[in-house]
């Protein structure tokens, strides 16, 4: 083993050369179909990086996807796929939207409410994919998938309710005010400094609580027995079971635990940014599907899936620069993000290819 | 009489697809290769089918590039997933992302930035056109490939093969049985079987590709795969099922309909997480599914 290919096996390092070859093979694509690769990645640049807002607005962008990306990453250390974060997420708006409309309590306590049935509704429909998949042996990416669609009609249908709906649009009310948690007015002293085009964004607690929540779920899964546990059904189910463990709770307490995570998204993202309504939805936002991406780049750590989602938002956002600057189609991001995701299922590869090429130089100088 | 007809001829319109998509996961999973990115690939197959279509004047030809396709994006898969040995549900997303922004990119290159093709004027012929009974001559072809695909794995060698290879990979090998030929043939005819799925979208139900179209049915396909306990007759019947449960809902719904909407739009999902339920209980895939096989030396 030398020590190109040992350090090629640093996740770490193939995770950079995996989203260097999807850059590479995207700007390919984009030169072959006649833009030219550096005008986009200068567009792209400056989308992201060129004014504080736009940061601002990549991390408020990005605080869902690293939400549902801790969500699937927890699931995936516990040996199941959440394949239904997509629908955890729509459940937990839906449920913060009611109890953001119905309760009028106190700012503080409106938050809290509302955040709690938010993380409530993705709990129980986590919960009750987990319980499923325990009691019955339903897999969990198909519930998961069936769960999603019916999320999303409840949804519409509760955007159609009188109560609701507000008339001649295609959304709801808002919710009462009390239950917002943007950040703006208590950034007043930010004002006269460089950074005060960030009171032109909706920042919002999100990002922080993402932040805590992710070194929490990091702390359970690597400094806690239960943590062990979860890791070591999740590697060997039978095992785990030989050894004493509960397996059949463990799976129901993960997919719980990851939903409430999507759920938590969901109510910190309503409550964070406007329209603080729900519309109708045409197809899937693609909050929980994105996630998976960010668990998987993150290689399901929860620390990583801050940085990750952050990328990821970053793409995104920055996507849509690059197709107002310059007419790109903004489809190119998903390309790209495929091909980071492929180069991310093949890392292991790398360091072979390498000592392939060394050990064939070796024999021809030898 | 007429509105059974027409029930019949709408559940097999709609269940077509399906089967094209649910065949090709048997044929993959069965040989031991996991593949979740059936709806990107019938995306893919989606447009290039409808394009194709457009631009030759020949559905036919649309709908054999549509599969064409899919296996060529499958090849990434199969490359993945059989020779650099990757996590096989993680190089599904992959296809996923890259067969649906693919498609849409492409769409736009070809079509003056629209994310819509031209509709096609003449789309596959139907083989009964009657008002109320209309029969896709999709839902001909994706029966016969059942019949077909259930003969090969079970009458032939070659399934016999197939099988052996995604129940236990090393007896097999110790067989003289070439493990990464057959698994890699069977990823890439997964691929058309899929492609196909979405060129019998396009060109048969409707005559354009749009980034709505393939809309979940890949998904459904898998879920069918699953019901259908990795058998391809079964699974071709539980293709037929979803598509009933969908037709259920459009039939009941409506104005004056005794059902509120939301109880009509999710009966096909609820029907089947409660149909898991009860009936099939633990569905057993095949041994070695989802694991990569490396040779002992």
């Amino acid at each position: 083993m030398t020590t190109i290919s040992k350090f090629l096996k640093k996740p770490v390092s193939s995770l950079f050369l995996s989203v260097f070859c999807g850059f590479v093979t995207s700007f390919i694509i984009l030169a072959i179909t006649g833009y030219s690769p550096f005008e986009v990645a200068s567009s792209l640049f400056n989308g992201i990086f060129s004014r504080p807002k736009h940061i601002m607005n990549v991390v408020i962008k990005g605080m869902p996807i690293i939400f549902t990306g801790i969500s699937v990453a927890f699931a995936f250390k516990g040996g199941l796929f959440n394949m239904g974060a997509e629908g955890q997420f729509i459940v937990g708006t839906i449920a913060s939207l009611i109890a953001g409309s119905i309760f009028d309590l106190p700012p503080f306590f409106q938050v809290l409410v509302v955040v709690v049935f938010g993380t409530l509704a993705g709990t129980l429909l986590g919960g009750l994919t987990g319980f499923l998949k325990a009691k019955f042996g339903t897999h969990e990416v198909i519930t998961g998938i069936m769960f999603n669609w019916i999320a999303l009609y409840i949804s519409n249908f509760v955007v159609s309710l009188k109560n609701f709906h507000r008339p001649n649009s295609n959304s709801t009310f808002p919710m009462k005010d009390s239950g917002f948690t943007g950040l703006r007015g208590n950034l007043g002293f930010l004002k006269d400094s460089f950074f005060s085009d960030i009171l032109k964004t909706e920042v919002n607690v999100g990002i922080i609580v993402a932040i805590v929540v992710a070194i929490f779920v990091s702390f359970i899964l690597n400094k806690t027995q239960k943590g062990y546990e979860i890791c070591a059904a999740g590697l060997n189910a039978e095992a785990a079971k030989f050894a004493g463990m509960n397996v059949y709770k463990n799976t129901i307490y993960v997919m719980m635990i990851s939903g409430g995570i999507s759920g938590l998204a969901a109510a910190l993202s309503i409550t964070g940014t406007s329209p603080h309504s729900i519309s109708i939805l045409a197809g899937f936002e693609n909050n929980g599907f994105n996630g998976l991406s960010v668990a998987l780049i993150a290689n399901n750590s929860p620390i990583g899936c801050i940085f990750s989602g952050l990328f990821f938002s970053g793409l995104i956002y920055g996507g849509k620069s690059m197709q107002s600057d310059l007419k790109t189609p903004s489809e190119i991001i998903n390309i790209m993000m495929g091909v980071i995701v492929f180069f991310v299922a093949v890392a292991r590869i790398f360091p072979i290819i390498v000592d392939r090429l060394l050990k064939r130089r070796q024999k021809s100088n030898g | 009489m007429d509105s059974f007809l027409f029930v019949l001829s709408t559940t097999l319109m709609y269940s077509a697809p399906l089967i094209f998509g649910a065949l090709g996961g048997v044929v993959s999973e069965s040989s031991g290769v996991i593949n979740i990115g059936i709806e990107g690939i019938m995306s893919m197959g989606a447009f290039v089918a409808a394009s194709v279509a457009y631009f030759a004047g020949d559905p036919w030809l649309g709908f054999i590039a549509g599969g064409i396709a899919g296996g060529v994006l499958s090849v990434l898969h199969a490359v993945a997933s059989i020779f650099l040995k990757a996590d096989q549900t993680i190089s599904g997303v992959a296809i996923n992302f890259i067969g649906s922004g693919l498609s849409i990119f492409l769409c736009g290159l070809f079509f003056d930035g629209k994310n819509v093709t031209t509709s096609i004027k003449n789309k596959l012929p139907k083989i009964f056109n009657n008002s109320n009974f209309s029969v896709d001559v999709t839902v001909l072809i994706s029966f016969l490939l059942a019949i077909l695909i259930w003969f090969v794995f079970y009458k032939t060698k070659w399934g016999l093969r197939i099988r052996a290879v995604g129940e236990h990979p090393a007896t097999a090998d110790s067989l003289g049985i070439n493990v990464r030929g057959i698994r890699s043939c069977c990823v890439i005819l997964s691929g058309f079987l899929s492609g196909l799925g979405g060129s019998a979208v396009t060109l048969a139900i409707v005559s354009q590709f749009s980034p709505f179209c393939i809309s979940g049915q890949g998904f459904m396909a898998l879920a069918a795969v699953i019901f259908g306990k990795w058998k391809p007759l079964n699974a071709y019947l539980a293709c037929v099922f979803f598509g009933f449960s969908q037709v259920l809902s459009i039939v009941f719904n409506g104005p004056e309909s005794i059902f509120p909407s939301v109880i009509l739009n999710t009966l096909p999902y609820i029907f089947t997480i409660a149909v898991l339920i009860i009936f099939v209980g633990k569905s057993i895939p095949p041994k070695a599914n989802g694991i990569s096989y490396e040779k002992e030396v």
